[in-house]
């Protein structure tokens, strides 16, 4: 059934289709309206699961760490100074290997306040052992939650479904909303692999020694990495159900382009506006947009970079000293490589500014024409920004 | 050196233990065991109320401390008005 929605809404649709058992969340924006319908429609009886209120975000996902070891399906949502106050718990659930769900809409950190759309709260969860998929538009969203529970429990790690706070969080979109039968097909019920039970007690995560620890943490790598194959294998299902398909990433007029942008949440998505104006100036430009960050999809882009095409990573975040994080994920997947491309770094966007299809337009031209120096680009990011 | 070789999928990817939390026994983290002198003991229960294991069982005047159980942090030591708490290296006693 198509519907209009907001982004967050999609999210909450999809945890109720997902016949989630426990969700526990406290309100952040610009997050707070997945988890507020969520207890409206368990008011009102359309949403079946327990919604468990508490006093903050570290709480939450410490109830959901209790209820996941006892075998529900669970989901949470949080931004910026939230996901930060769960760091700790965010560890534990994927140690424990629990298959938590939760949406994080990007929102920048303090200090100073902002509440605007920046990648850095969740790229900061970079090695917390969660799986993060970015989103470029509400269908996406509503699709991603869906397609997260399924890869999440086959791979026993925990998924973070990620998109752009407002530009996506509060736009209203139309959505096909898929039937329940259809999502029932594709999600069948949570089955744990070990699950806490009063009839038969177990002790979780109690104190190891470091044989057991570095096996269990080399076992976490390996079955991160696997998940990828995963990702795409649950892509492969979505279609034959629904008629979408996603991957690892999306390429947009790739095949005959003198560089490629490279982006990722809603940018990705006007970033094919953009192509397509170069495109129509002439000029062949390409678009990769990132949809999963971890798993690091790096033999794949190893395998698909041509050296005479170059990169231009546009990134709306920072790791302060080092520059934009996608950046330098795709230079260290590209090391050693026996014909690299050139790989230029963008940071565009922090705090919310917005990145335009003009500014993308820009940074494209900066690659394609070599305008940005290559030795400075390549160690440090050009910042942009469309002063209008 | 050996390498740590990728186990197959299958292999656990948690711990779970089955046995009673009751047997999770500490004694064995303690480098100094505390020793108690009967002659001078007064029997207030400072150590019972002091130690963080509560480990300290107050079945008779001198109280007993499970060796099972007491990590050697030496609160009762340190706390024990009359001074009667004597930490002793574990390969002494």
């Amino acid at each position: 059934m198509r519907k209009v929605l907001m982004g967050n809404h999609c999210a909450a649709v999809a945890a109720a289709l997902a016949k989630v058992d426990v969700v526990s969340a406290y309100p952040i924006t610009p997050q707070t309206q997945s988890v507020e319908l969520l207890a409206e429609m368990e008011a009102s009886g359309r949403f079946k699961g327990r919604f468990m209120r508490v006093e903050s975000e570290h709480s939450a996902m410490a109830e959901l760490l209790g209820a996941a070891t006892a075998g529900a399906r669970t989901f949470t949502s949080t931004s910026s100074q939230g996901l930060a106050y769960m760091h700790e718990l965010l560890h534990w659930v994927s140690g424990a290997r629990l298959p938590v769900v939760m949406v994080e809409v990007n929102r920048a950190l303090a200090a100073p306040w902002n509440l605007w759309a920046d990648q850095t709260d969740s790229l900061s969860q970079r090695d917390t052992g969660w799986m993060q998929f970015y989103c470029s538009d509400n269908q996406e969203i509503l699709d991603t939650v869906l397609l997260a529970y399924r890869i999440a429990e086959q791979a026993a790690i925990p998924a973070m479904v990620v998109f752009d706070g407002f530009v996506l969080s509060h736009t209203y979109e139309a959505v096909d909303v898929p039937a329940q039968e259809d999502v029932d097909r594709f999600l069948p019920p949570y089955q744990p692999r070990q699950q806490l039970d009063v009839k038969r007690p177990l002790a979780f995560g109690s104190l190891t020694g470091p044989r057991d620890y570095i096996r269990l943490r080399r076992r976490l790598d390996g079955d991160l990495r696997r998940s990828i194959e995963l990702v795409e294998r649950a892509g492969r299902e979505f279609e034959r159900i629904f008629g979408r398909r996603y991957g690892l990433w999306e390429e947009y007029r790739c095949e005959d382009a003198e560089a490629l942008l490279v982006a990722s949440g809603a940018p990705g998505s006007t970033a094919k506006e953009a192509v397509d104006a170069l495109r129509a100036r002439g000029r062949r430009a390409g678009l990769l947009r990132l949809r999963a960050f971890r798993p690091f999809p790096a033999e794949a882009l190893r395998r698909f970079v041509k050296a005479q095409t170059p990169l231009a990573v546009v990134d709306r975040n920072c790791s302060p000293g080092t520059g934009g994080i996608f950046f330098q994920e795709i230079k260290a997947a590209l090391y050693p490589h026996p014909a690299p491309p050139p790989v230029y770094g963008f940071i565009a966007g922090l705090g919310g500014g917005d990145i335009t299809q003009e500014l993308l337009e820009e940074i494209w031209l900066e690659a394609a024409d070599k305008r940005a120096e290559p030795g400075a680009a390549r160690v440090e990011p050009v910042w942009m920004e469309d002063p209008r | 050196m050996p390498r740590l070789e990728d186990e197959a999928p299958g292999t656990p990817n948690v711990i779970v233990s089955d046995r009673s939390m009751a047997e999770n026994l500490t004694g064995n983290w303690r480098n100094l065991r505390p020793i108690i002198d009967p002659a001078r003991c007064t029997g207030c229960l400072i150590c019972w109320k002091f130690c963080p294991e509560a480990c300290v069982e107050l079945t008779q005047k001198v109280p007993l401390i499970h060796m099972e159980y007491c990590k050697g942090c030496g609160v009762c030591v340190e706390e024990c008005p009359p001074a009667c708490i004597e930490f002793q290296p574990e390969d002494a006693s």
